[in-house]
């Protein structure tokens, strides 16, 4: 889905978790995620501590779209 | 020489431990032939055992891959084996990547062959088919039979140090490796006969299939987020409650595309995950924790970016045929670029 997202010409970032499968699936811009049941959440955090770490997560990933990229990118912290 | 000593990997659900549930269930051995184990056990027909299954939940060893490596590893060392088998894996993508790692891992530390099974479009093929021999198996555990059926002949032959054959003749995914033999026929002959097959639209092979790379340049990132509509896309399975348009748990035929405009905040009254690939326990009190609405709606409203899209659209990614999600993709994507969307979040569990 993300490459076809990208196909049509719309920037595309994908936030999950195991980020191997992303690169082989082919998306340019990738923001690792928490867990897989809860990619942008974490249940051991109290609700306000776990938003904080969900805006993180989109911060991360509103920045990615913002970077040009030329090749499959990693976004780390 | 005796028996040949085999350790198998296996994940939870195989291990009959636990579905999704127990996916972080953390690296365990057990000196016994468990699940999958028992029709390998059969298959090798008094040739080999079983020493040990290395079971690791499919959660746990995604989110911490360096770790359960190690441990497995350890764990596996002990039994000295000759051969490692894990899986087969069929079209799970979690348990496909965890075959692909820990075989390709075994081969390298251990010296040993190391083989397993995976549906062609598990990405744990693609990941891994140039380093492990992974049987094409079907895309669910009804090919069991089949699979081991594959695996133990040519386990065996890499064991005794055999001539592996072609991929076709074998059963296992192409390497994409070239080997040289005598033909019949020589060059000209066989191109020939190729192009007059070709042109009465029959059925012929190439001899030399081109890779296909399918990769996508990217897209030049948003200039001003704070006047970009961002759209929200997932694989996660997020879906208003009582999945209206019930887009299946495994398998997905369609996508699903909902309003969110009056949304600030999902929750477990409004929405629930349709997906039967992860424990939902987790989703469903919160699904913003897969589809971050509520984030998106403060900053939104803090001017960080201009719009969240009216519409998200989801599907649910588990066993999902390739061609299916590609699709869906083009079709909503073109619906995407229509409605002035900027960019795309897509979230994948």
């Amino acid at each position: 889905m993300v490459k076809e997202i990208e196909r049509v010409g719309i920037p595309v970032v994908h936030v999950c978790t195991v980020v191997p499968i992303s690169m082989t699936v082919g998306a340019n811009r990738i923001v690792p995620a928490i867990a897989i049941p809860h990619p942008l959440g974490d249940p051991k955090l109290d609700p306000n501590e776990e938003k904080n770490l969900r805006r993180k997560i989109v911060n991360k990933a509103l920045e990615a779209l913002s970077t040009e990229v030329e090749l499959q990118t990693v976004f780390e912290d | 020489m005796g028996n040949i000593r085999v350790v198998h990997y296996l994940n939870q659900f195989f291990a009959g431990i636990g579905g999704e549930e127990k996916a972080d269930h953390r690296p365990e051995v057990r000196e016994a032939v468990v699940g999958p184990g028992m029709a390998i056990k059969a298959g090798f027909k008094g040739q080999a055992d079983i020493v040990a299954t290395v079971i690791c939940g499919d959660s746990y060893f995604g989110e911490n891959t360096e770790e359960a490596k190690a441990e497995i590893l350890e764990l596996i060392k002990k039994y000295e084996p000759d051969l490692f088998i894990a899986g087969p894996a069929f079209n799970a993508g979690r348990y496909g990547f965890a075959c692909g790692e820990v075989a390709d891992m075994v081969q390298k530390e251990l010296n040993i062959p190391a083989i397993t099974g995976m549906y062609i479009e598990n990405p744990g093929a693609e990941m891994f088919k140039k380093s492990v021999y992974i049987i094409s198996t079907k895309n669910s555990a009804a090919g069991m039979r089949d699979a081991v059926g594959k695996m133990v002949p040519l386990a065996l032959k890499l064991i005794n140090g055999e001539e592996i054959g072609s991929p076709e003749k074998e059963g296992y995914i192409e390497r994409g490796l070239r080997k040289n033999y005598f033909a019949d026929k020589r060059g000209s002959e066989r191109a020939v006969d190729m192009i007059i097959k070709k042109l009465k639209g029959e059925e012929y092979k190439t001899e030399y299939p081109m890779p296909a790379f399918d990769r996508v340049p990217p897209n030049p990132a948003i200039k001003n987020m704070s006047e970009a509509t961002i759209a929200l896309v997932t694989s996660g399975g997020i879906v208003p409650k009582g999945n209206p348009d019930h887009i299946e748990s495994s398998s997905a035929s369609k996508y699903g595309k909902y309003d969110i405009s009056e949304f600030d905040n999902l929750t477990d009254i409004t929405h629930e995950t349709a997906h039967g690939g992860y424990d939902p326990v987790y989703a469903n009190l919160d699904p913003d924790r897969v589809l971050p609405v509520d984030v998106l709606r403060d900053l939104e409203k803090e001017g960080k970016i201009g719009k969240l899209h009216r519409y998200f659209y989801t599907t649910v990614g588990n066993g999902t045929a390739v061609a299916s999600a590609k699709a869906f993709a083009e079709e909503f994507g073109k619906e995407l670029k229509a409605d002035g969307v900027d960019a795309v979040i897509l979230t994948s569990t």
